[in-house]
């Protein structure tokens, strides 16, 4: 369980690395967040839907049934849009609007 | 590497910025000018169990309930082991602190009447995505409330019986922090971690509860002499294969049953309704070769999917991740279930501090609430806001007529010491996740974890027994190489303190009371003639000594 940092993206900004519950992700030598501790990760997303940048991929680890999708968000007012990206790169988008209660 | 002393002074000191510690200084705030600091090992915007939200409120007084139902359920979950002061007083408080979390912002789901709308006997339904930030941004409104995040707290400062204080450190600087307090509410949560995980691999943290509780709250108390009870009422949960994601959204929420590989309903084979039963049934229908064990959700709608997908984002997105990576939603294909490994966890069974009416420890000035307290399990996320306004009101009563304590300097630098040792020196044989690993094989191995299906005996505890306390010396030997392996040296050490009062706890209950969360093969029975009360314990000159203590009743006003 964990999540992977795509440095191009990072702008160092650092809100991901407040929120953990871990306090998992640290600045490298090149002002950009790294996860140190992969296998602690607890997959709470947090810092996925903190990131502005689409720099933060959600993924399953292979010993859990992962199998190369992975899932990062977007804030758009009160809508938070999940998106689920496959290994071919096809994307589905499932939006939750903060204001409703779920079904269950 | 060497830390330095800041001396830090307080009213009141919160240790734990989760459930019940946020819910705490919010009260406190509103209603006394009491100065408060909240200590907090992450950020308090997304700390704890609730880091990736809550899916439900499950514990609420629905319409034709009443705090004596709610009573009444938790006794008979929990076999008759209940404080049944703590349970009521909690109950009747369960409505108004829920009416409070949607002042703050809450979105809860109402009916045409503009009632809550409920989702069985005791559940309301939310949008609990943002529950954690929610509560953080009304502790940053409130005044008087100061915020330290990223500070473990080791352990407490404690002078004949009273607390003065407690001893931290910081992530970022190299500080000890020595924090004097009139009094201090603990609310750090349970214990994770204690026993081999279900994906002891990469995932190791894909567990059911935050990982990042690692029980210490329960062992600073420990070593301060603080009387614990309940700790052999460990908490197995019953979740989704390998997402380890809630399974009450399906099972509640959509009323899927539980069915064997056969398609076989089995859960009412095995006696009524309970907890520990639907966990216990799944692990008996695995061992006589009927598993896997699944919800039966073949056959609901797409728009059910659908919500299911939305739910489970807003609580556990691994599941919605799962079920669209593999093609096969819960409508075409049963979810497949599985027990965790055995978690400390007072919010769900009755594990921790012992605690007067009040949320009184046996320290004068402790309070404890959530799921650091016992004697009242099924206190879920209300359930701990509740208790953390009870305790924020007895600290405000206490202190007041307390003074403030300033900290012998000698006492400090003792402390320092004995924290920079850990800093300094040169790195051993064994690494922290080594020691931990070793921890939660004894633990799985002879203390009943999933590849013991949850079984033990007196034999096998006493190997485990001499295990931990071999552990716990090399632990000490341990060495960091910065802040952050520093907490996970304290994390590890905490938990080896909790394991040992669980072992010796697990070995005096002379019956099984709870099936999978204490099934003691030498006692296979209930045995209500002997075992009605509580196991309740105290460290003294490094052992663990057992009291055992009688129920308390709904309407007494227990006191130490």
């Amino acid at each position: 369980m964990s999540i992977k940092m795509d440095s191009e993206k990072c702008t160092g900004c650092g809100k991901c690395r407040v929120v953990c519950p871990g306090s998992l992700l640290y600045k490298n030598s090149g002002g950009k967040t790294e996860i140190r501790y992969p296998k602690e990760c607890w997959g709470c997303t947090s810092c996925v839907k903190e990131c502005n940048h689409n720099a933060i991929r959600y993924y399953l680890g292979a010993d859990v049934g992962g199998k190369g999708s992975s899932l990062y968000t977007k804030v758009e007012g009160e809508l938070l849009h999940w998106m689920i990206v496959s290994p071919d790169g096809s994307e589905r988008k499932i939006t939750i609007d903060k204001n409703e209660a779920n079904a269950y | 590497m060497e830390l330095e002393i800041t001396n830090l002074e307080t009213d009141i000191l919160i240790i734990g910025g989760g459930t019940a510690g946020c819910f705490a200084a919010i009260t406190i705030s509103e209603n006394a000018a009491a100065r408060v600091i909240i200590a907090e090992k992450a950020n308090i915007k997304r700390s704890g169990c609730l880091a990736a939200g809550v899916n439900a409120l499950n514990a609420y007084i629905v319409k034709g309930q009443t705090p004596e139902s709610y009573l009444a359920y938790v006794k008979n979950d929990a076999e008759g082991v209940v404080r049944e002061d703590l349970v009521y007083t909690i109950a009747q408080r369960l409505n108004k602190v829920t009416e409070k979390m949607e002042s703050l912002g809450l979105v809860i789901q109402k009916d045409e009447r503009g009632e809550y709308a409920a989702r069985g006997n005791r559940n309301i339904k939310i949008n609990g995505e943002n529950i954690k930030p929610i509560l953080a941004k009304a502790v940053e409104k409130s005044p008087y409330v100061t915020v330290l995040n990223r500070v473990t707290i080791i352990d407490y400062i404690v002078k004949e019986g009273r607390i003065l204080g407690a001893y931290g450190f910081s992530l970022d600087k190299n500080i000890l922090y020595v924090i004097s307090a009139k009094a201090i509410i603990c609310t750090t949560g349970g214990a994770a971690g204690l026993y081999k995980p279900n994906n002891p691999g990469f995932s190791k943290h894909k567990m059911w509860y935050c990982p990042f509780n690692t029980g210490a709250g329960y062992a600073m108390g420990i070593r301060a002499g603080a009387e614990m009870t309940t700790f052999e009422m460990r908490f197995i949960a019953l979740r989704c294969k390998d997402t380890i994601a809630p399974t009450g959204t399906i099972a509640q929420g959509l009323g899927a049953p539980q069915i064997n590989s056969l398609g076989e309903e089995y859960e009412r084979n095995y006696g009524a309704s309970k907890t520990s039963i639907r966990m216990y049934s799944t692990v008996m229908e695995n061992k006589s070769g009927k598993g896997p064990c699944y919800l039966k959700t073949q056959g609901t709608t797409k728009k059910e999917e659908e919500n299911l997908y939305k739910a489970y984002l807003n609580m556990a997105p691994a599941q919605t991740l799962r079920w669209l990576e593999n093609g096969k939603g819960p409508a075409t294909e049963n979810v497949e279930i599985e027990g965790t490994e055995p978690y400390i966890v007072g919010g769900h069974t009755g594990s921790g501090y012992w605690v007067d009416t009040k949320r009184g420890t046996t320290i004068a000035g402790l309070y404890a609430a959530g799921d650091v307290a016992g004697g009242s399990p099924q206190k879920y996320v209300t359930g701990c806001f509740a208790e953390g306004e009870i305790a924020a009101f007895s600290a405000v009563h206490y202190i007041q007529d307390i003074g403030q304590v300033s900290i012998p300097a000698e006492e400090q630098k003792a402390r320092l010491a004995s924290v920079n040792a850990f800093l300094q020196g040169e790195v051993g044989l064994y690494s922290i996740e080594e020691i931990e690993e070793a921890m939660q094989k004894i633990m799985d191995e002879y203390a009943g974890g999933i590849s013991s299906g949850y079984v033990f005996n007196n034999s096998k505890l006493q190997v485990a027994t001499r295990r931990i306390e071999e552990l716990l010396v090399v632990a000490y030997q341990l060495k960091a190489k910065d802040l952050h392996e520093l907490m996970l040296i304290y994390e590890v050490i905490d938990r080896l303190y909790v394991c040992q009062t669980l072992i010796k706890h697990l070995a005096t209950r002379q019956e099984t009371r709870w099936h999978s969360f204490q099934e003691n093969a030498d006692y296979p029975n209930k045995d209500d003639k002997n075992w009605l009360k509580f196991v309740n314990s105290r460290l003294e000159n490094g052992e663990v000594t057992i009291l055992l203590r009688e129920l308390v009743k709904k309407d007494d006003n227990y006191e130490h």
